[in-house]
């Protein structure tokens, strides 16, 4: 019975539960074969319990966000594991006596500028490797794969000299500028395998009437593959909302700061009772991704796999 | 210059005449190189270019805000005699070798787990990925709390079930603290690997299975010869990905320790930073990052069979 709401429950999201058609006619495969306390031993437990793991940082998160600071250091007269005098102090302090939203603001521009420039710039690139096939195209595919495997943490020394030189240092335009390094390898690479799958013979159609490689790319492919476009764009963004290190490095003054970087710098003061407002912090910092990543869970998982696959 | 002389001479024999900008506007190669522009243009500027500038700056004693000179090696055999640098690759090798087992063995189970068949088999999945769509900064954050010498709720309920007496002091101690930030780096990893090799587990066909299972194989048989085979390409490149951004991690280990107590915590990447960034010597910094390049020249050449092989498994062109 739940085997069979399970199915019906899942259809839709093809992609979180099987990619290929060939596995839903299947979906309940084999598993009538066992009985239910061997699943609940072999399956509901270790899955339980690997479960709990993942997700109790963020439930401790959460809850230390919202407990009034008389109960946070105090773990015997109070449960340490619930509340049931929640606060909102710790977030409104937050949002109204540091520069937080400041530092909101800051990652949400640099992190859309950079994934908008990546992205235009991926397209260009990945639609001239896969479809315009120049010669040499292959070698540059090639390379690009292989800047998706170089890490920033070699590239921030140098890096923060390069910036410094072109007068970068310690503006958005820093970031701005150096994230589409970690993003355009990868989101080229993701956006070759969806261009790969739009027909040859659409574009032919296209250059017989006309239409130049441009219109081609604008009027054709890129309304084809706005599924890919998505993907891409989630991700990067996610990928800039997360980056830690060039932020860390590139960005001086308090204004400037990205969110983790804030958080890490700003927060950690000699103040006892600190950890309500570090975990309002790392939770306001989380749920943006969070949301995001609730609407377009699909896209998301066809990205990451998408780039491990292709 | 010449072909397109050339190429407008032969058009000249049709009815109508196509110029050189006609030309040009359809040609691929010049064509494939404008689009090409932008994202080349970013990845020599603040990629190529400040790799290269890296190494040369590895040779050199170069400091925050003053261009250095040459001094040919001296920065890598002042390395080769400093124990604390010996300790940072000890560090990274263990975060990683072990780091990277922990997270393939949980990741694959897991990823078995759910490809069962269970009810709210989507929303667990999603749930699943959590972990790795919080930044990973923020998460150190949760487990620099959660990892608290005083307020630890681990020691706290460790010590409610009277499996120990006094704290654990999870950050203080050089070998406690490595178990620690390895554990952390397990779970935020975990995810990643669990979701990629479900993708690859939901291409294999249910109907292998059931042909072993009439055949009389065992689960254990079922899971060796079919899921592991098929599943190779796959956990090869997952695991080259792994492998690197774990041997090359800055954030988790510098939001939890910093490299401490005493530098007994320090990978090549945070170490880097703090000679470089917050100690001024480029050049040493420069000479710890570049040292980094040979490992992970090595996971790339893995990574390169394994696709390798991925395309001649499909039966595809190498195309």
């Amino acid at each position: 019975m739940t085997d069979l709401l399970a199915a019906k429950h899942v259809d839709p999201k093809s992609i979180l539960t099987g990619s290929s058609p060939a596995v839903a006619d299947h979906s309940e495969g084999m598993s009538y074969l066992e009985r239910l306390p061997k699943r609940l031993i072999t399956l509901y437990l270790p899955l339980v319990l690997i479960l709990i793991v993942l997700l109790f940082p963020f439930y401790w998160m959460a809850l230390t966000a919202i407990k009034p600071d008389e109960q946070l250091l105090d773990l015997e007269t109070f449960n340490p594991f619930w509340t049931w005098t929640p606060t909102l102090k710790h977030i409104q302090k937050l949002l109204f006596e540091t520069k937080y939203p400041l530092w909101l603001w800051n990652t949400m521009f640099i992190a859309t500028s950079a994934t908008v420039l990546s992205i235009a710039a991926s397209v260009l690139a990945a639609y001239a490797i896969v479809r315009l096939r120049f010669k040499s195209a292959q070698w540059v595919g090639g390379a690009i794969f292989l800047a998706y495997l170089i890490p920033p943490s070699i590239l921030f020394i140098p890096l923060s000299t390069v910036v410094f030189q072109y007068g970068l240092f310690d503006t958005s335009f820093a970031l701005i500028l150096t994230y589409p390094t970690i993003l355009i390898p990868f989101s080229t690479w993701l956006l070759m395998g969806y261009f790969k799958t739009i027909p040859f013979e659409l574009e032919e159609c296209a250059l017989i009437d006309g239409a130049s490689r441009w219109q081609i790319l604008t009027k054709i492919v890129l309304p084809l593959a706005v599924p890919g476009l998505i993907s891409a764009f989630i991700f990067c963004f996610t990928l800039c909302w997360n980056e830690f290190i060039y932020a860390l490095t590139f960005i001086s003054s308090t204004g400037h700061k990205t969110v983790p970087v804030a958080i890490v710098n700003e927060f950690v003061d000699g103040d006892i009772y600190r950890w309500g407002s570090l975990m309002a912090g790392a939770l306001v910092g989380s749920l943006p991704l969070v949301v995001l990543y609730a609407f377009f869970v699909e896209h998301y998982v066809s990205a990451m796999t998408g780039a491990v696959k292709e | 210059m010449a072909e397109l002389a050339i190429g407008r001479g032969r058009e000249k024999k049709t009815a109508y005449t196509v110029t050189a900008w006609d030309r040009l506007k359809t040609n691929r190669e010049w064509l494939g190189w404008w689009f090409m522009l932008p994202a080349v243009a970013f990845l020599i500027l603040f990629l190529a270019y400040p790799l290269i500038l890296g190494v040369w700056l590895s040779f050199t004693d170069a400091r925050l805000g003053r261009p250095g000179e040459f001094i040919g090696t001296e920065n890598y055999e002042w390395l080769w005699d400093d124990s604390i640098f010996w300790t940072s690759v000890f560090n990274t090798l263990l975060y990683t070798g072990v780091a990277s087992a922990v997270k393939f063995a949980v990741g694959l189970y897991l990823a078995l787990l759910l490809n069962e068949n269970l009810p709210f088999k989507a929303i667990i999945r999603a749930v699943v990925l959590i972990p790795f769509i919080v930044p990973t900064v923020l998460s150190a954050i949760a487990f620099w709390w959660l990892f608290d010498s005083q307020f630890s709720i681990i020691s706290w309920s460790l010590k409610k079930l009277h499996l120990i007496s006094t704290n654990i002091d999870f950050l203080g101690d050089p070998w406690t603290a490595r178990w620690s930030v390895i554990f952390a780096n397990i779970w935020r990893g975990v995810p990643f690997i669990a979701i990629t090799l479900l993708a690859g587990l939901q291409t294999v066909s249910p109907s292998l299975y059931e042909a072993a299972t009439i055949d009389g194989a065992s689960a254990w048989q079922r899971f060796r010869f079919i899921t592991y085979p098929l599943l190779t390409p796959i956990i090869a490149v997952v695991m080259t990905f792994s492998v690197l951004f774990t041997f090359t991690d800055f954030q988790l280990i510098w939001v939890l320790t910093k490299g401490g107590p005493v530098n007994a915590t320090h990978l090549m990447a945070t170490l880097s930073y703090q000679r470089a960034i917050l100690g001024g010597h480029l050049g040493e910094g420069s000479a710890i990052a570049t040292a980094m390049i040979p490992f992970l020249l090595a996971a790339i050449l893995i990574s390169w069979f394994g696709l390798q092989r991925r395309k001649w498994q499909q039966g595809e062109a190498n195309d």
